[in-house]
């Protein structure tokens, strides 16, 4: 999803979107109650796997499950501290194996598979809820994150580029502007494409 | 080919008249509009999909008036737009080629089908799951033109498609809009790549001021700049 979707063929990319789902919130509730240390790293092994399966790059995995350990780094100890090593080692167990499962799925995901997903999950409330404006909801919010990361840059290279500084309000300006100005061509867009409706 | 009619077409922003009483009957295949910046050549072409409805004067498509059936006319009208960037809806390339067969009753396997078809005639099916905002301008345009194109609409409109890009890449989308079965109706700056068209019009300030094959329309053209 977001550009983060890892292409491939695997079991894991294969597996129905919302199979993948239910799996993926047993596993976090599940791990959530083991107890022993043993248990979570066998676990942390099956995850490994899992990623082994799906044939995810090393940069790719990374990129996901780098940041969680940085902040176990310095929690890990503080907990120690408070509540021993066994609990802070179950809890750092607990949060990569969670944080780890749910880039697994980010990475095997594809938006589509999400939106058609979350439709059938809206089906039988579709007489109050239209799923597929939802879906469409949904799709350009996930568009508009590398729309406006670009423009947040281009306003920030234009700044430097004339040698100005300036509070926050003077780069949340013109990147609001912009902003709305793309949101305006997207619809644009979307009515051409028939999508308007 | 399909037929445009534009009848008696005006058209005002608040004060400020845009088009003054056009009239056009556009029946070739390759049709090319120039006019100087603020001359009214986007609202014009906006005119042919219903994106930009008349405020006199009615626009038709094959008898179809656009300001009262925009939906049936945008499924015959495709349009793409400067920037490739405002077009791409979904993350992927892939998808967003998928993405304009949704609600036309075609099965999942059929709109694989035709998505994969339509990314290898633009050389884009190295990239089926690459983000499709890491594409470069050039392979972006494609991608607009292979989600505008897979919907298999009866008229292409483009308006500047090439500006945004280098002089390799508008040449190439410039003769895949030319090789096209579709009628197609391209605003351009860029007149050397106007000679293949069988119908230029120039606009100035709202009107039609000359309607002819590409050499005689430039010449009146650069006559009017110089
Ligand atoms: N949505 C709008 N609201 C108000 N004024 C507009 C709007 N769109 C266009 N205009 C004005 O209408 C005039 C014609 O605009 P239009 O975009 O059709 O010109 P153009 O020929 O496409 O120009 P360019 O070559 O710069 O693209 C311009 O003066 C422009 O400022
Ligand atoms: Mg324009």
């Amino acid at each position: 999803m977001i550009g983060l979707y890892s292409p491939g063929h695997s079991l894991v990319h294969r597996a129905p979107m919302l199979l993948k789902l239910v799996l993926l919130s047993f596993a976090v509730l599940g791990v959530g109650l083991l107890g022993e240390l043993w248990q979570l790293s066998l676990c942390l092994f099956a995850v490994a796997a899992l990623f082994l399966v799906a044939r995810i790059p090393l940069g790719a995995a990374w990129k996901q499950i780098g940041p969680i350990l940085w902040i176990l780094v310095v929690a890990v100890p503080l907990q120690a501290l408070f509540a021993g090593w066994a609990t802070a080692g179950l809890m750092a167990g607990r949060l990569l194996i969670a944080v780890a499962l749910a880039a697994l799925f980010t990475l095997t995901t594809t938006v589509t598979a999400v939106l058609e997903g979350s439709q059938k999950l809206l089906r039988p409330l579709r007489r109050w809820v239209d799923a597929d404006r939802v879906g469409l909801l949904l799709a350009l919010t996930l568009r508009c994150i590398p729309l406006v990361a670009e423009i947040v840059t281009e306003v920030i290279e234009a700044r430097r580029a004339r040698g100005t500084q300036g509070s926050l309000l003077a780069l949340a300006v013109p990147v609001v502007v912009r902003s709305l100005y793309a949101a305006d061509a997207i619809g644009e867009a979307l009515a051409a494409r028939g999508l308007d409706d | 080919m399909s037929t445009i009619d534009f009848d008696d077409v005006s058209h005002a922003f608040g004060e400020r008249m845009v088009l003054r009483g056009i009239r056009l009957h556009l029946t070739e295949q390759r049709i090319g509009i120039v006019g100087a910046n603020g001359s009214g050549k986007s609202t014009l072409v906006r005119l042919i999909n219903g994106l930009i409805k008349p405020d006199r004067g009615t626009v038709t498509v094959d008898g179809l008036d656009v300001a009262r059936n925009a939906k049936a006319v945008r499924r015959q009208v495709g349009f793409i737009f400067t920037n490739p960037d405002n077009q791409i809806v979904m993350p992927t390339v892939a998808e967003d080629v998928a993405f304009t067969l949704r609600r036309r009753g075609l099965t999942p396997i059929q709109i694989a089908t035709r998505t994969q078809a339509a990314l290898e005639r633009f050389g884009l099916d190295q990239h089926a799951d690459h983000p499709a905002h890491r594409l470069s301008g050039g392979q972006k345009q494609l991608l607009a033109l292979a989600a505008v194109l897979v919907a298999e609409p009866a008229i292409v409109v483009a308006d500047e498609p090439t500006t945004l890009l280098d002089a390799r890449n508008s040449r190439r989308i410039t003769e895949l809009l030319l090789g096209l079965s579709q009628q197609v109706v391209v605003v351009t700056h860029q007149l050397d790549l106007l000679a293949d068209f069988d119908r230029v019009i120039v606009i100035e300030d709202g009107q039609v001021v000359a309607d002819d094959s590409p050499a005689a329309a430039l010449s009146a053209y650069r006559g009017l700049l110089a």
